[in-house]
């Protein structure tokens, strides 16, 4: 059995936040730099320290886009991602 | 306590059906059972007085509340490929063995910790409305994200079942879950269904029953927070709690709702009401009692408005 | 559960409590309940890591993916959002011919003659047949057959893009337009309830947290055109409009105006929310999340069924509480004298200077007014109102009474009774103009005083899309005699 998220964080390449992930492109969740019922909202989202998340689609306007998270599509504004830390996968993996 | 271990004394439990919903029911002792009761099963509609128990519908937006609500009311209550659909408390009622049955379907959270008004109606429900059986309807898809919400409710309640529901479209996707080893590690029943193709209908009618008359005993998983600063923080909350309410159940929750600030915890505490089910129910009573669309808002006051 | 927990008439010692859970918090703040949600997340991740088996976890969403690229594209985004209203509506425009003029000819005509005969032969008296037939019944009639067969026709469809999952597609496409209005993504799928039915679109605004923004979703939800006002742009679309076009191209000409209102609808959404949060709806942006959900195969069999049942109770049981009724009054004002003329007459009089001011007519303005209960009878109100006081064509006016209805389904019958009546089609496109923008239905209106518990709110979104409309007609009718 092979769990959905790996526990352990392949090695970063280098952090980065989520609004200039480019499109389709994977990282993991490192941190969340928002406070109180935005915060939460997140949380209860999926968005996860140690989650995996794919840049999954960009709205006509480039903004909101949907990110994979959790095995859920999720649109948020790039003013939002801009606030998640993200480990850039290892291209290699 | 182990909560790999169901309680030996539990007479005949109905055990969940593992298979996948989109195959027929298992031949056997439980699948008889299951077939006696759908045959009792009477969808009362809207016909929700004088019941001898409450259900609840919880879960997700979006997993399929309004599709299972139907389908055990025989009510048409609005089903839409969105999350969001369901915005007030809708109720119903179901007869089965003799017993009738009322079923709340609630607006869809993602966790019972938000404050979104429309969650916040479904929160308080689970907590002073007293359900005897809160039905978890969970996507088998997303599970992980969806099993924060079964775990929450497992704080609050013991007498849950999970509706693991979307069976067909976990199938399709390649997943397959295992619903006998969930159940197993979560000490309740979980139902693998598939609502919108009336799959696993019946199972969960069977596991409300006998959640609901003790027939089932569960044996609720309850998270460990570990030991580092939260729980050092709770632990005298919870002695504080335990003296100033004696008998309170849940302390732990209680603790951990007004560590984050809950309003209508801390004003519980204010009035001394905290844990008295009936003052507490009195009080948000008139919001679940009335017709949703009329009463369960309150007045929005933006601060224009001064 | 024991009762007796708790102590009786407040608890002195709250104080203590509540403040060691302050200082519990001091230094760590909300990192405290984050503490929880990892723990919870930690679970789930460990539980699921041994329930599931996911070794062909991505297996199909290639079908969700390639679509999602498609109807949210840079190119096709917003061009298959127009595209899908417009085939919905060609469909109920294109559709909705035959099945009116089947209903009309039952109605009107053997419904009608029947009731009549029957009257004769127990001798009623004419004023009492003359109400209950020429008033109420026929009041009924016309909603039924004018109403139901468009109705029938959209809903389904609309409701199949729902269990689709194409709304929330929508939400995620509008955002950021919505928010340079000052408003909410969300509000998009309040309006597209909205196109359902304008009460069902208020209450969904729901969702939409912040105050502010949600008001905004509620004070401009009347511009989603709603189940009573389709019909009637449709008809007005096709026999002003349509008959425009060359044959053959006629629905499509009339459900390319019909979208167009619907558009222009949209467009006074994202205006009058942009005006509202620069002035009394001033305030903080909130944040946006949407789930998007898989794509649903609609069950085709089921949504139409349920529709077509809940529909078509709802249009009979509203025609029944309205129209009937209001078909009543028509037939009381038309017939009952005041000075040598009708009630009905005296004040069309009364308000044919307003109504030319704004390109309409009395007769619009006093169906308006008839019809404040519910936009399903603006439509047959005009027909009534028309055919017994404004026409003075002797071949018409004796329509009503000999019910000869049966043309009326190609639009000829319509078309001549309204030109007739003096409509040009300046007054058709007006009429169009003025169904999109004036006040909300009185269910609406109760409904937003629910959701908001405040009469100025209320006030605001009844009197907001009234006077647009009225300025708006009255401006477009000013230009048009100034350069005609
Ligand atoms: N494939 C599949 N679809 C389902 C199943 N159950 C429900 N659905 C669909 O999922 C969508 C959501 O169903 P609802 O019953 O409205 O979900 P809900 O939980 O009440 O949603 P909210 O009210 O928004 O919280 C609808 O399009 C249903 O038809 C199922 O077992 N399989
Ligand atoms: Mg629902």
């Amino acid at each position: 059995m092979q769990p959905l998220i790996q526990t352990e964080n392949p090695t970063p390449v280098g952090a980065t936040t989520l609004d200039r992930l480019a499109l389709h492109q994977a990282g993991r969740i490192l941190a969340l730099g928002l406070e109180g019922a935005e915060r939460r909202r997140l949380l209860d989202l999926g968005f996860v320290p140690g989650a995996r998340i794919e840049v999954e689609l960009e709205n006509p306007l480039g903004n909101p886009r949907a990110f994979r998270v959790l095995g859920g599509v999720v649109a948020l504004r790039t003013e939002q991602a801009a606030r998640i830390t993200i480990a850039l996968e290892n291209p290699a993996s | 306590m182990t909560p790999n271990s169901l309680p030996a004394s539990a007479p005949a439990p109905v055990q969940p059906v593992a298979q996948p919903a989109n195959q027929p029911a298992a031949h056997g002792a439980c699948a008889t059972c299951v077939h006696a009761r759908h045959d009792a099963l009477r969808r009362l509609g809207v016909r929700a007085e004088a019941a001898d128990f409450v259900v609840a519908l919880l879960g997700n937006p979006n997993t399929g509340k309004s599709t299972v609500f139907n389908a055990l009311t025989g009510l048409r209550q609005h089903v839409g490929n969105w999350p969001g659909k369901t915005v007030s408390r809708a109720e119903g009622a179901f007869e089965t063995d003799g017993k009738k049955y009322r079923i709340v379907d609630l607006p869809g959270c993602y966790s019972l910790c938000s404050s979104s008004h429309h969650e916040e109606i479904a929160r308080d429900f689970i907590l002073f409305g007293g359900p005897d059986v809160t039905v978890v309807v969970v996507d088998a898809t997303r599970l992980e994200r969806n099993l924060v919400i079964v775990l929450q409710t497992l704080e609050i309640t013991g007498r849950v079942v999970v509706a693991l529901n979307l069976m067909d479209e976990a199938k399709r996707r390649g997943l397959s879950v295992d619903a006998r080893a969930l159940s197993r590690r979560l000490g309740i029943p979980v139902v693998p269904m598939a609502a919108r193709h009336g799959k696993g209908i019946d199972d969960l009618l069977a596991a409300i029953v006998s959640v609901a008359t003790g027939a089932y005993e569960t044996n609720p998983h309850r998270v460990h927070y570990g030991n580092g600063r939260l729980t050092a923080r709770l632990e005298p909350i919870m002695r504080q709690l335990e003296q100033l309410f004696p008998g309170l159940p849940n302390t732990r929750w209680v603790a951990l709702r007004l560590l984050d600030k809950d309003h209508s915890m801390i004003q519980a505490v204010r009035e001394g009401t905290l844990g008295n089910i009936e003052a507490m129910t009195a009080r948000v009573m008139p919001r679940l009692d009335t017709d949703a669309l009329q009463d369960d808002q309150p007045a929005l006051v933006p601060e224009e408005r001064s | 559960m024991s009762t007796t927990i708790g102590a009786p008439g407040g608890n002195h010692e709250a104080p203590d409590l509540l403040g060691m859970v302050e200082s519990a918090r001091d230094g760590y703040g909300d990192a405290l309940a984050d503490d929880a949600m990892e723990a919870y997340y930690a679970e789930a991740n460990k539980i699921t890591s041994e329930v599931v088996d996911a070794q062909g976890r991505h297996q199909g969403l290639s079908f969700d993916r390639r679509l999602d690229r498609i109807l949210t594209s840079r190119i096709w985004g917003f061009p298959a959002m127009i595209l899908l209203l417009w085939g919905v509506l060609w469909l109920t425009v294109a559709g909705a011919n035959v099945p009116s003029a089947m209903l009309a000819t039952l109605t009107m005509e053997h419904g009608y003659n029947l009731l009549h005969a029957a009257a004769n032969f127990l001798g009623a008296p004419g004023w009492l047949s003359g109400f209950l037939i020429d008033g109420v019944y026929l009041g009924a009639a016309w909603v039924f057959s004018v109403m139901l067969p468009p109705m029938a026709i959209f809903f389904p469809l609309f409701t199949m893009l729902e269990d689709f999952g194409y709304l929330p597609r929508v939400a995620f496409n509008l955002d950021r337009l919505f928010h340079k209005a000052g408003a909410h993504g969300k509000q998009a799928l309040s309006m597209m309830m909205g196109l359902g039915c304008n009460a069902a679109g208020i209450v969904s605004t729901r969702i939409i947290d912040s105050p502010r923004e949600r008001l905004i979703a509620i004070l401009t939800n009347n511009f989603s055109i709603c189940n009573g006002r389709w019909p009637t742009l449709i008809l007005i679309g096709t026999i002003f409009l349509g008959a425009l076009a060359p044959a053959g191209l006629g629905s499509l000409v009339a459900a390319t105006s019909v979208v167009a209102t619907c558009l222009l609808g949209v467009a006074f959404t994202f205006l009058v929310s942009a005006v509202l949060s620069r002035t009394v709806l001033r305030g903080e942006t909130s944040t946006f999340s949407l789930e998007l959900p898989p794509y649903r195969p609609p069950r085709i069999m089921q949504t139409l069924y349920t529709s077509l049942i809940d529909r078509t109770l709802l249009v009979l049981w509203r025609a029944l509480i309205m129209a009937a009724p209001a078909g009543g009054i028509i037939w009381l004002i038309s017939n009952i004298t005041v000075a040598d003329q009708s009630i009905a007459a005296h004040l069309i009089a009364f308000l044919s200077p307003a109504g030319w001011l704004l390109g309409l007519n009395g007769v619009i303005l006093l169906a308006y007014v008839v019809a404040i209960p519910a936009n399903e009878i603006i439509i047959p109100t005009i027909l009534m109102l028309t055919l017994t006081i404004a026409i003075k064509d002797p071949s018409l006016a004796g329509m009503a009474q000999a019910g000869v209805m049966t043309e009326f389904a190609d639009g000829n019958l319509v078309r001549r009774i309204l030109t007739a009546g003096g409509w040009t089609t300046l007054t058709g496109i007006n009429l169009m103009l003025f169904c999109l923008l004036h006040n909300p239905c009185s269910t609406t209106i109760l409904t937003i005083w629910k959701e908001t518990r405040s009469a100025k709110w209320t006030a605001l979104a009844t009197l907001l899309p009234l006077l647009l409309g009225i300025a708006v007609c009255a401006t477009i009718a000013a230009l048009v005699r100034l350069t005609s």
